[in-house]
């Protein structure tokens, strides 16, 4: 493989030859690190003529060099060596750092920089993004199979506002440049590297230069470039500059000829793909794939989400450095006016305020604010209680459309997202969004029949001793995004990954190992939009672990946990009831059969038989347990498909059909209102799909949307309200408490219903169940509670929680920090007094 | 003997079609079918002082079929009830495992399993001993053989003469079964029976020809004696007069084996009547006889936690209220020590064979 690499280099054009030879002298010349010199060095080094002196105004030279080495060069000789190193020569030796580690990784690399551009460039245009990635095997006349392939070609094509002609070349071709970097504005791309470093890493594999088309109207005309990097200047050099006829209207196509390989599978581009579609179903991508098949994903949301505002840096968020370059660079001609002019959230009358505790003139010269002065106006920054930074410059993916992205890409019984409000790290804002997909099969390509089979279930061969059902000790799989790029390497690494590894997941009726992943057929979706995403490296695979960042997601991924806990729960009600009866149904016929062998086959079996069915009936409540379980669809009492709401008892069931996905997320958007003119419509989407069954349906199921529809005129009448809540924690996340404190009587009365029906369900349950012999009661509740464990306290919660959703959410905000701190000392302890205290 | 035999097994198997008349009588009364069942614990178990062992209490829990947390265990005993009748009128024995295997199936309709392991019918067959007032014995149910027996004693087996005294180093290997029906003692001329907790000692013993100089029966059940062993040193001592000698570690273990040799174990208290030996007496090693014997301190072993606490529970049990007994394990107690026969050989390897024992049964030192 290696030495196959190596020849396709040596075939490529010689003018990557001429760049590299350039390029080689100069390599030398950055210091390897000690040990590590090549061979050839030493032996250049030996033949240095004076042993090393130490000139005391030689420029300080890097330690390393001299250091170990008793004979060496002469400062004046070292100095000759020593020069400017250019980022894109850095880069070089280096890719690693961005993401082209192996040819593998690196072909994800190329798709995943020109569609996050691609995309970028829509979503600023205002355009709804259409994206076509094109994947080929390239190769000089026969081309091999794609598993065998090294050369691909990638092409990605959009239909974004196209670039400027002047502005083609260094946008592809000169590393950190770019339009997102200097700005606080939420976006996928931050560093200006990502396309250039694609289109090196091509130049250096393949020595094809990275060929772009692109045009701004149908007016204008679109052009054609072929361009490289001068590694060496980190400038541009255009190959081929013309006008062509393009059939397309407006956009920007990039063609990519790279080294890499083609794998299916984990952190393959089709999983890129598929994730991208999740996190942006705004997004129509076709992708024409090695084989040479044309798949896509479809837009199922058909608006683009709001577009994020720039902000300025919140003061919080930057370094004294920061600031000392910022004072140099400003354009304000007093301190106050700096301080007002150039951070958010800085008020004239705060900045002046700022000033007097520094001790510094207000009326001072930026530029004259140096040294200890401007420390100290740092560190007066710092101390200053100054709001948090405004969050319109975040564009959260919002519940409803991860639910679609979710439902239309993973098959399985249960959806649920949350989005959190917005929260600051050392002065960036940032939103933290979770969802989680939960069925018995979260199908692989995510688009296979609409109907998830339970019957499958029974045709499977009976088990033998030893064997367990293997969907049951599968790990969840994490789906992570950041500013909606899918994260797909050093999962672990992840500061996601560790909150839903944190997260007791046992509470909810999962199982858990210490210290990992949770175990069932599940997919746990983490997204975080920020205006500036702390990754852990350049190559933008994890998030770093910051602890306000953890403690977002550990919410978010609690309150998914509890919603799924309601649903496990409720389904695990319903079907221990059918279970019931169906266990003495098959028991009979084994009892029965017994008893005929023990009297040597001359019992009326059949007669028998009905007469124990008759009682198990009369044991399991009877007629009413039948309108319980027999009205339903599928053996186990349950429809395929059921989403439950925020609210968590309300849920809107509906079928796993291809029904049109906006219905689904219903009331938990409505409930959060974030988009506020939506809320009555979503409230009678939740209602709708359970009408037609009503002549049928329980009365659980009567009782709740009874208690619906009584909440939905709450809602609506809350409207002006709550818009008005929701923008002011909008401005001030921090202080939104005192908001929904007003909002609290009016909601209790709906959820006084919501109880009363909870409590009748519940009652109905307990007499049901006490018709059985005690112990066995005892037995069967014990069983059942088992998986909610510690957890007593969601459920108990949930009724109430329509008039306490705020409150609870400080409470539980509080309990967080309670539990770290307790976890700390008595992990054990700390859990089993948890429920105490909430309840 | 035969005709015995046969109406024991009559006995037992009406006693198995009841339990189908149970469901059938219920059935027919809309009522619940249900066993009750003598629960098999610490807590329904007492100890008789008069007769030297332990009972069964009167507790039982009921089995009853309309309950979800009892539905698949009924349905289980049915399904065993109906194998060990089988066994009855087939007139064959069989072990564990078999009944396991052939009870177990998938239910119809569905994929789950009459029985997941081995671990669910086991106890059901004890329980139906239990509730059934019958031995496992005459429910055609067998162990492995599970020990050794060697000396002056005559056994009729299957119609063959196996005389202990003529079978080597190896002896005779107990079956589970040794009832009169199965095993008949033909003829006996030892003066008592000598029961070692460890095979390897035994095998000392019996390499030694212990049993010839001293006229005994050795006999072993390699570790916790089985069901077999127990009931042939029953045998022994009730139809040939033999006192019994038990021969166990210096640890709680040993005491602990001595005491269901005696007086009958927890889980099986049910068999105590049958299987235990008041007047057995404790021989060795008795926590006295490392200093006694000057054995070494360092042939002993520290004892770890689970053993203390073990130590601890038998200072609490009502047979142990003895005062040389509560004396003897706070003995090992305060030692902090516990010994096994085999540290004997640290003095000779043939000091328990030619001095340890020679010793203890001259001078009677033993433990009641």
């Amino acid at each position: 493989m290696r030495k196959a690499t190596a020849r396709a280099r040596e075939k490529a054009q010689p003018e990557v030859k001429a760049t590299k030879a350039a390029a080689r002298p100069a390599r030398l010349r950055i210091a390897p690190p000690p040990g590590k010199r090549p061979a050839g060095e030493p032996a250049r080094l030996r033949i240095a003529p004076k042993p090393p002196e130490k000139q005391p105004d030689a420029e300080p030279a890097p330690p390393k060099r001299v250091a170990k080495r008793p004979k060496g060069v002469t400062a004046e000789e070292m100095g000759a060596r020593q020069r400017e190193i250019s980022v894109s020569e850095f880069f070089t030796k280096n890719r690693h750092l961005l993401g082209f580690d192996s040819p593998r990784k690196a072909l994800l690399t190329c798709v995943k920089e020109a569609v996050d551009n691609a995309l970028d460039a829509c979503e600023e245009g205002g355009i709804l993004p259409d994206v076509e990635v094109k994947l080929e095997v390239a190769g000089n006349g026969d081309a091999p199979p794609p598993s065998q392939a090294t050369r691909f070609r990638i092409t990605v094509t959009d239909n974004g506002p196209g670039i400027v002609r002047q502005q083609i070349p260094r946008i592809f071709a000169k590393l950190l440049y770019g339009s997102k970097f200097h700005r606080l504005r939420m976006s996928r791309g931050q560093q200006g590297i990502g396309i250039s470093a694609a289109g090196m890493y091509a130049q250096l594999t393949t020595g094809k230069p990275v060929q772009i088309i692109s045009r701004t109207g149908s007016r204008a005309a679109a052009h054609y470039f072929e361009v490289q990097i001068d590694t060496k200047k980190n400038e541009p050099l255009v190959h081929e500059s013309k006008k062509i006829d393009w059939d397309r209207e407006r956009g920007t196509q990039v063609t990519l000829e790279v080294e890499g390989r083609y794998q299916k599978g984990r952190a393959s581009v089709d999983e890129y793909l598929e994730q991208i579609s999740i996190a942006n179903p705004h997004v129509k991508l076709t992708y024409d794939t090695v084989e040479g098949e044309t798949t896509g994903f479809d837009r199922t949301v058909e608006e683009l989400p709001p577009p994020p505002k720039e902000i300025k840096p919140h003061p919080y968020g930057i370094e004294l450095g920061m600031l000392l370059k910022m004072l140099h660079d400003t354009g304000s001609h007093t301190l106050a006016g700096f301080l007002a002019g150039d951070f958010c959230r800085v008020s004239p009358e705060l900045a002046r305020v700022i000033c007097k505790n520094a001790g510094v003139s207000a009326h001072a010269r930026p530029r004259e604010v140096t040294g200890e002065v401007a420390e100290s106006v740092y560190k007066t920054l710092q101390a200053t209680k100054i709001m948090a930074p405004p969050t319109n410059c975040l564009s959260p993916i919002g519940g409803k459309a991860i639910l679609s992205g979710l439902y239309h890409q993973i098959k399985g019984e249960f959806y649920t997202a949350v989005s959190r409000p917005p929260a600051v790290y050392r002065g960036n804002p940032f939103v933290i969004e979770a969802g989680l997909a939960f069925g018995s099969r979260p199908a692989q390509d995510g688009r296979t029949e609409d109907k998830p089979k339970p019957k499958a279930k029974e045709e499977a061969l009976p088990l033998a001793e030893g064997e367990t059902d293997e969907a049951e000790s599968e790990l969840a799989r994490v789906i992570r995004y950041a500013n909606r790029v899918p994260l797909l390497f050093q999962q672990t690494a992840c500061a996601t990954y560790k909150a839903v590894v944190d997260t007791t997941w046992r509470n909810y009726g999962i199982s858990q190992s210490r210290g990992a992943l949770p175990q069932g057929p599940m997919v746990i979706f983490v997204h975080m939009a920020s205006v500036w995403v702390p990754f852990t490296s350049e190559s933008k695979e994890a998030i770093a672990d910051y602890d306000e960042i953890r403690k977002e997601i550990t919410l978010a991924l609690r309150e998914c946990g509890r919603r799924l806990g309601v649903f496990l729960r409720r389904r695990g009600r319903a079907q221990s009831e059918f279970r019931r009866r169906n266990i003495f149904e098959l028991y009979i016929e084994e009892v029965v059969d017994a008893c005929n062998r023990l009297k040597g086959g001359k019992l009326p079996a059949e007669k028998i038989k009905a007469q124990l069915q008759k009682i198990a009936k009369s044991k399991t409540g009877g007629a009413k347990t039948d309108e319980l379980l027999g009205k339903r669809s599928g053996p186990e009492g349950l429809p395929d498909s059921i989403i439950v709401t925020e609210e968590g008892v309300e849920g809107a069931i509906e079928p796993a059909a291809p029904a049109e996905p906006e219905k689904a997320p219903s009331a938990a958007k409505a409930r959060k209102a974030r988009v506020v003119e939506e809320a009555p419509e979503e409230e009678e989407a939740a209602a709708e799909p359970k009408k037609p069954r009503k002549g049928k349906a329980t009365k659980k199921a009567r009782a709740a949307e009874e208690a619906e529809e009584e909440e939905a005129p709450a809602i609506e009448a809350e409207k002006p309200r709550k818009g008005r809540a929701t923008r002011a924690a909008e401005e001030a996340p921090e202080e939104e408490a005192p908001a929904p404190e007003a909002k609290a009587p009016r909601k209790g009365r709906a959820s006084k219903k919501t109880r009363a029906a909870e409590e009748a369900q519940l009652e109905m349950e307990l007499a049901a169940e006490a018709k059985a012999p005690r112990k066995g009661r005892t037995k069967a509740r014990a069983a059942e509670q088992a998986p909610a464990e510690e957890a007593p306290a969601p459920e108990a919660k949930a009724p109430r929680k329509g008039r306490a959703t705020r409150k609870a959410r400080a409470a539980e905000e509080a309990q967080v920090e309670m539990e770290l701190a307790a976890a700390a000392k008595k992990p054990r302890k700390a859990r089993t007094t948890r429920p105490k205290k909430k309840g | 003997m035969a005709r015995a035999k046969r109406k024991a097994a009559g006995n037992v198997e009406a006693k198995l079609v009841g339990m189908a008349d149970v469901v059938i009588d219920a059935a027919q009364r809309s009522r619940d079918p249900a066993f009750a069942i003598p629960i098999r614990a610490l807590s329904n178990v007492s100890f008789n002082q008069r007769k030297g062992m332990i009972e069964m209490g009167s507790r039982k829990q009921e089995r009853s079929f309309f309950n979800v947390g009892m539905a698949k265990k009924f349905m289980q005993t049915m399904l065993v009830a109906d194998a060990l009748s089988e066994l009855q009128r087939a007139n064959l024995t069989t072990s564990l495992r078999e009944i396991y295997y052939r009870t177990k199936h998938t239910i119809k309709n569905s994929q789950e399993n009459t029985f997941d392991t081995q671990d669910e019918s086991d106890p059901i067959i004890e329980d139906l001993e239990v509730s059934l007032a019958v031995l496992r014995e005459e429910l055609h149910m067998r162990a492995e053989n599970g020990g050794s027996v060697v000396g002056p004693l005559v056994l009729g087996d299957d119609g063959d003469r196996v005389d202990c005294a003529r079978l080597g180093k190896g002896g005779y290997s107990v079956p589970s079964i040794v009832e009169p029906e199965y095993v008949e003692i033909q003829k006996c001329t030892a003066d008592f029976v000598l029961l070692v907790e460890k095979g390897t000692q035994w095998n000392r013993l019996s390499e030694d020809k212990f049993w010839k100089k001293y006229n005994c029966v050795l006999l072993t059940g390699n570790g916790q004696p089985p069901r077999g062993v127990r009931r042939l040193a029953r045998r022994l001592h009730e139809e040939k007069k033999l006192p019994v000698y038990v021969l166990v570690d210096n640890d709680p273990w040993g005491y602990y084996i001595y005491s269901v040799v005696k007086q009958g174990s927890i889980n099986l208290a049910f068999e105590s009547e049958r299987m235990a030996i008041p007047k057995a007496k404790f021989i060795g090693l008795s926590s006295a006889d490392p200093e006694r014997f000057a054995l070494p301190r360092n042939v002993g072993i520290k004892l770890n936690d689970k053993d203390i606490s073990r130590a601890k529970e038998l200072l609490n049990y009502k047979w142990f209220q003895k005062k040389p007994w509560q004396e003897e394990i706070k003995r090992m107690l305060s030692s902090g020590l516990k010994y096994e026969l085999d540290a004997l050989a640290n003095k000779d390897f043939q000091y328990l064979t030619k001095k340890y024992l020679p010793g203890k049964l001259k001078d009677q030192d033993w433990l009641d």
